[in-house]
């Protein structure tokens, strides 16, 4: 049974996405784009999920690389 | 690799053939990849919008562009253009340019004087050299923006970019440089030579497929400031009617053209391998070789400055007594010699160097072309030049 807890980090676009993977791997912070769920964004592009254990450290990350973090939601 | 039967010096025009890199990455997109980017979040959606950002690195890397994000992609260096020139300029503002310019900068320069932009052409020299001290002199209270050439399509001379760049800098004026001649074939520093909007094209130097091209912005231009040429969908904030002000979204409505990326990225991993100082030592050595054995020769015209170190592998002439497409058709029906007669779309840049009409021969080198080649090459120019059957 998968007992991790993911949250998301919503960006502007996929390109912005594609960066902020980039920066993370580099940061060593594992992290999977996805479609952006339903309930958070009727956005139809990609977002990040890191495990909520390194959220903040990935949201500075990204931020540290010019990257603007549109928000930030726990899923389940 | 090269083909045997023809001598290909066109690649002015655009680069061929193109590495065998370039059309595996383009096969893999079209076989394995396919989907659309930033269009859905399924892997292969993921995947080929990890192929449009690795050709917006590639482009930032090779021209030191601040940040990829900043590197809008379009379909060739003349959409670039008319994103910088009708993105930025509004009515009552000045522009400068040279007379040694593209029709792709001239004629939407010339369409915006009609909408009250206002137009400065400074004239180069016959060798079409560009004085800064000119262009300085040229600014005025409502200038905006120098628009130039990094080299001409027609004779291959390099623009003094960089002490322009100084220049405009200092009077707080944007630098757009019309890269479509030199980008990959000579280095590039968007920081180091102050240029703020950098139009280049993927075809040509940079070896990558026809339909791809872009503008690369500095930090200095804001999103605010830029108009784009089409708004529509980009896969971000769908639930906005409005079009996203962030780039590169802003500036990329429709799917974009990402076959054509994935060559160009492969395409300017190619370069990169070989080292652009490598390519570039290799053409000036055939520039001066073609140059050199020209000269002698009393009835073949060689234009420009002549010297390698000032110009890019484009190499302009004509001989007396016969008309350049003569001389184009006989080359290629004779020798299976391609190359590009006529005005080579710079009517400007032809004014300038005084053969306009008539327009010239023009050999185009790039990296595949060898010394045995130009030798070929030379042999056919002067037997025509003498007369011989």
């Amino acid at each position: 049974m998968n007992t991790l807890e993911y949250s998301v980090i919503l960006v502007h676009s996929t390109s912005h996405a594609v960066k902020a993977e980039q920066v993370l791997a580099r940061a060593g912070i594992a992290s999977k784009l996805i479609p952006v769920p339903r309930q958070i964004s009727s956005d139809c592009g990609s977002c990040i999920r890191v495990e909520r254990l390194h959220v903040q450290r990935a949201q500075h990350e990204m931020e540290s690389a010019g990257l603007e973090v549109d928000g930030v939601h726990d899923i389940g | 690799m090269t083909d045997l039967d023809v001598i290909y010096f066109d690649n002015a025009a655009t680069s061929w053939p193109k590495p065998p890199v370039v059309l595996e990455a383009m096969n893999h997109f079209m076989n394995k990849v396919g989907a659309n980017p930033g269009r859905g979040a399924h892997r292969r959606a993921v995947e080929s919008g990890r192929i449009v950002y690795a050709a917006r690195e590639a482009v930032a890397r090779l021209v030191n562009a601040p940040d990829p994000l900043r590197v809008v992609f379009g379909s060739n260096v003349t959409e670039a253009l008319n994103l910088a020139l009708n993105g930025l300029l509004r009515p009552g503002d000045h522009v400068i340019t040279s007379s040694m310019e593209h029709n792709s900068l001239m004629r939407p320069l010339r369409f915006l004087q009609h909408r009250q932009v206002e137009l400065t052409v400074v004239p180069c020299s016959p060798q079409g050299f560009l004085e800064p001290e000119a262009v300085k002199r040229a600014i005025r209270r409502k200038t905006r923006l120098v628009a130039l050439n990094h080299a001409s399509n027609v004779i291959g001379t390099l623009l003094p970019v960089g002490e322009v760049g100084a220049i405009a800098r200092e009077h707080g004026l944007l630098l757009l440089v019309d890269a479509a001649q030199t980008a990959g074939a000579l280095p590039i520093d968007m920081q180091e030579s102050a240029i703020d909007l950098l139009a280049f094209t993927g075809h040509k130097s940079l070896y990558g497929p026809m339909g791809t091209g872009g503008l690369a912005l500095g930090a200095r231009v804001l999103e605010g400031d830029l108009s784009p040429l089409k708004r529509g969908g980009t896969g971000s904030r769908s639930e906005w009617e409005e079009q996203p002000s962030f780039l590169p979204d802003l500036c990329e409505s429709g799917t974009l053209n990402v076959v054509g990326l994935a060559g160009l990225e492969a395409g300017i991993r190619w370069v990169t391998e070989r080292g652009v100082e490598a390519i570039r030592a290799h053409e000036m050595a055939l520039t001066r070789r073609l140059i050199d054995e020209l000269r002698p020769i009393p009835t073949v015209r060689v234009y420009g400055g002549q010297d390698p170190e000032r110009q890019t592998a484009t190499v302009a002439f004509n001989i007396d007594g016969l008309a350049a497409s003569e001389v184009g058709l006989r080359l290629d029906e004779e020798n299976a010699i391609l190359c590009r007669v006529g005005l080579h779309c710079s009517p400007a840049a032809h004014q300038t160097m005084g053969t306009y009409p008539a327009g010239t021969v023009r050999f185009g080198f790039g990296a595949w072309n060898t010394v045995e080649e130009v030798d070929q090459a030379v042999a056919a120019v002067r037997k025509l030049a003498e007369g011989r059957p």
